[in-house]
């Protein structure tokens, strides 16, 4: 089981459930795998018993690339958790992964939740929030639970080649 | 084959052979003050009156909930309800039209008569339905953890990349959607069970303040304390009851999008359920949304209620913002949507209320401050004005379109008998 206190909330990761126990194991060794259906070739996320595409149960978790682009977002200015409250606001991010885009789809893709942090993995402050939006270029973080148990996090890809004007919710 | 074996296959077979024959509810109000159980048998007993009907006339029982309510055994066994059927699911919005899709399926099986579907809850003083207190404090166990953990566990927060991946694709707006809060609001000002029925300004709506963007504060519904219930049973039952005949076209229950179990896998993340469901909602009924005289849109945010008369076909698609904008949902307008006031005024019932709404509009007998004539019913002004007359004037067919989430939808057309 991993369990652990996340800002004041209790996170559980039973036994049975294996699927997420080994995505968030792995993430704890800042190593961030995603199941690869024996059948499809096909990555999915999150963590399912089954391959989505061809129903295949047979899998492998093979290390992915933690690069890609917000298609999405969620920006809270008035929390709903009381783990929230001291980090507003905060953004909650939707990512494309590069790998997989598009794939098996035009308009699917590996869809990754995160929420917006320093490159030191802190909240994001409102400033460096006001820079990111739809089309932003971001690379994952990791932030630690407890011993084996971490949360995949995304920070501004500094490396990498940003759009001028990232797209986002108009002021 | 016999030949009834191949009309079962068939999408016409149930159009109009049912109908809702009783609605009724609480009042909405904050501070109940009373028990979800006490709640679902006031609601269910107003339904009985609506109807003309009595315990025993009732021998199937629905309800749907999200551990915040009572389950069906109880309540039947309060009010002398003798069951040939029930069953209690777990859910939120959408529930209402997929309920009463179940309901026509067991009574066509021969498992009971006549089906009494409820829904109640304490959404502001025990289990608040946007998301603080109890749902907060719940443990955070397996795949919540993908998404509580972020912060990302209430409607607004769930919903936001979708309403704001739509801005991004069409260009629709907050001063566009803004509109259905507007609307609403109106509505809610000529319905006396209302829990909000200030008038609001689209202006009110842009400077009240950012929950989670896109959506003000405005733009949320309403957290309120109610129960709601719905009678359906055969349309040839009905027809000699008390109330003027509401048949049911067709019926799509929780509809989904792709990948279910997160349905951002698969885009485009601004289309939702209704494109996938009005497949099943329009050739059923055997009409189209331009005959549709007055809509349900659900409206969780304003938001929802845009996007759904979008995807089912009311627009063309990305023009939703300029079809809530325009005038057409508002009464007096070609197809007003909610006209009760919906979640965003009147009260928040997990879909109930807009059937409710429906129904008694396809009555041609709304509870509004119009004056009631020598024959029971209301002589209906059509003036529109703040506490005047909300019937929409020869009203035929209605469409309600349910929303549980951006992927999973339900729908249902009425017509009048």
């Amino acid at each position: 089981m991993l369990q652990g206190d996340y800002l004041g909330m209790r996170l559980t990761i039973e036994d049975v459930d294996k699927e997420n126990l080994a995505f968030f194991q792995h993430c704890a060794q800042g190593d961030f795998r995603l199941q690869k259906g024996k059948k499809s070739g096909l990555f999915r996320y999150p963590p399912t018993t089954a391959c989505p595409w061809t129903r295949d149960r047979e899998y492998e978790w093979v290390s992915v690339e933690g690069k890609g682009t917000v298609h999405s977002y969620a920006e809270v200015h008035h929390a709903i958790q009381p783990a929230f409250r001291a980090h507003v606001p905060y953004m909650i991010l939707l990512i494309d992964l590069d790998t997989q885009k598009g794939q098996p789809s035009e308009h699917e893709a590996l869809r990754v939740v995160g929420n917006l942090l320093t490159a030191a993995g802190d909240f994001a402050p409102p400033e460096m929030i006001k820079t990111v939006g739809i089309g932003t270029r971001v690379r994952m973080v990791f932030k630690t639970v407890s011993d084996g148990f971490a949360l995949p996090h995304w920070t501004i890809d500094e490396a990498a080649e940003q759009p001028a004007n990232p797209w986002r919710y108009p002021e | 084959m016999t030949q009834s074996d191949m009309d079962a296959t068939s999408p016409k077979y149930l159009r109009n052979k049912y109908a809702i024959v009783g609605v009724g509810e609480t009042t909405y109000r904050r501070g109940s003050q009373e028990s979800t159980r006490n709640l679902a048998t006031w609601a269910i007993n107003n339904a009985l009156d609506d109807a003309g009907l009595e315990a025993a006339d009732i021998d199937g029982m629905l309800s749907y909930s999200g551990n915040d309510s009572t389950m069906s055994p109880f309540v039947a066994g309060d009010l002398g309800i003798r069951l040939n059927f029930y069953m209690d699911v777990h859910g939120g919005g959408s529930s209402t039209e997929a309920l009463i899709g179940i309901a026509m399926g067991v009574i066509e099986a021969g498992m009971c008569k006549t089906v009494a579907i409820f829904r109640s809850m304490n959404g502001y003083t025990q289990v608040r339905i946007g998301g603080t207190g109890a749902r907060s404090a719940a443990p955070i166990t397996g795949d919540q953890v993908h998404m509580r953990a972020y912060g990302w566990q209430s409607a607004g927060q769930m919903f936001a990349p979708t309403f704001l991946r739509h801005m991004y694709d069409y260009g629709t707006t907050s001063e566009q959607v803004a509109h259905v809060k507007m609307a609403h609001s109106k509505h809610a000002s000529n319905n006396p069970k209302a829990f909000y029925k200030t008038r609001y300004t689209v202006e009110d709506v842009l400077n009240s303040r950012i929950i989670c963007k896109p959506l003000h504060l405005l733009d949320c519904c309403v957290e309120t304390d109610n129960a709601t219930c719905i009678i359906v049973t055969r349309a040839e039952r009905a027809k000699d009851m008390k109330q003027p005949l509401v048949q049911i076209r067709s019926v799509v229950g929780r509809c989904c999008k792709p990948r279910i179990d997160m349905h951002y896998q698969h885009g485009p993340i601004s289309t939702v359920a209704g494109y996938y469901a009005k497949d099943i909602l329009w050739p059923n009924a055997g009409v189209g949304p331009e005959e549709i005289d007055l809509t349900g849109s659900y409206d969780a945010f304003t938001f929802t209620t845009t996007l759904q008369l979008e995807d089912y076909g009311f627009c063309k698609k990305g023009e939703g913002g300029q079809y809530v904008s325009s005038g057409i949902i508002e009464l007096g307008g070609k197809r007003p949507n909610n006209t009760s006031g919906g979640h965003l005024c009147e009260g928040y019932t997990h879909g109930m209320n807009m059937v409710i709404e429906n129904v008694r509009q396809l009555r041609g007998n709304v509870d509004d401050s119009c004056p009631v004539g020598p024959n029971g019913k209301r002589q209906h002004t059509y003036d529109y004005r703040e506490g005047g007359c909300r019937q929409v004037k020869d009203a035929e067919l209605s469409a309600n379109l349910g929303w549980a989430m951006p992927g999973t939808g339900s729908a249902m057309v009425m017509q009048r008998g």
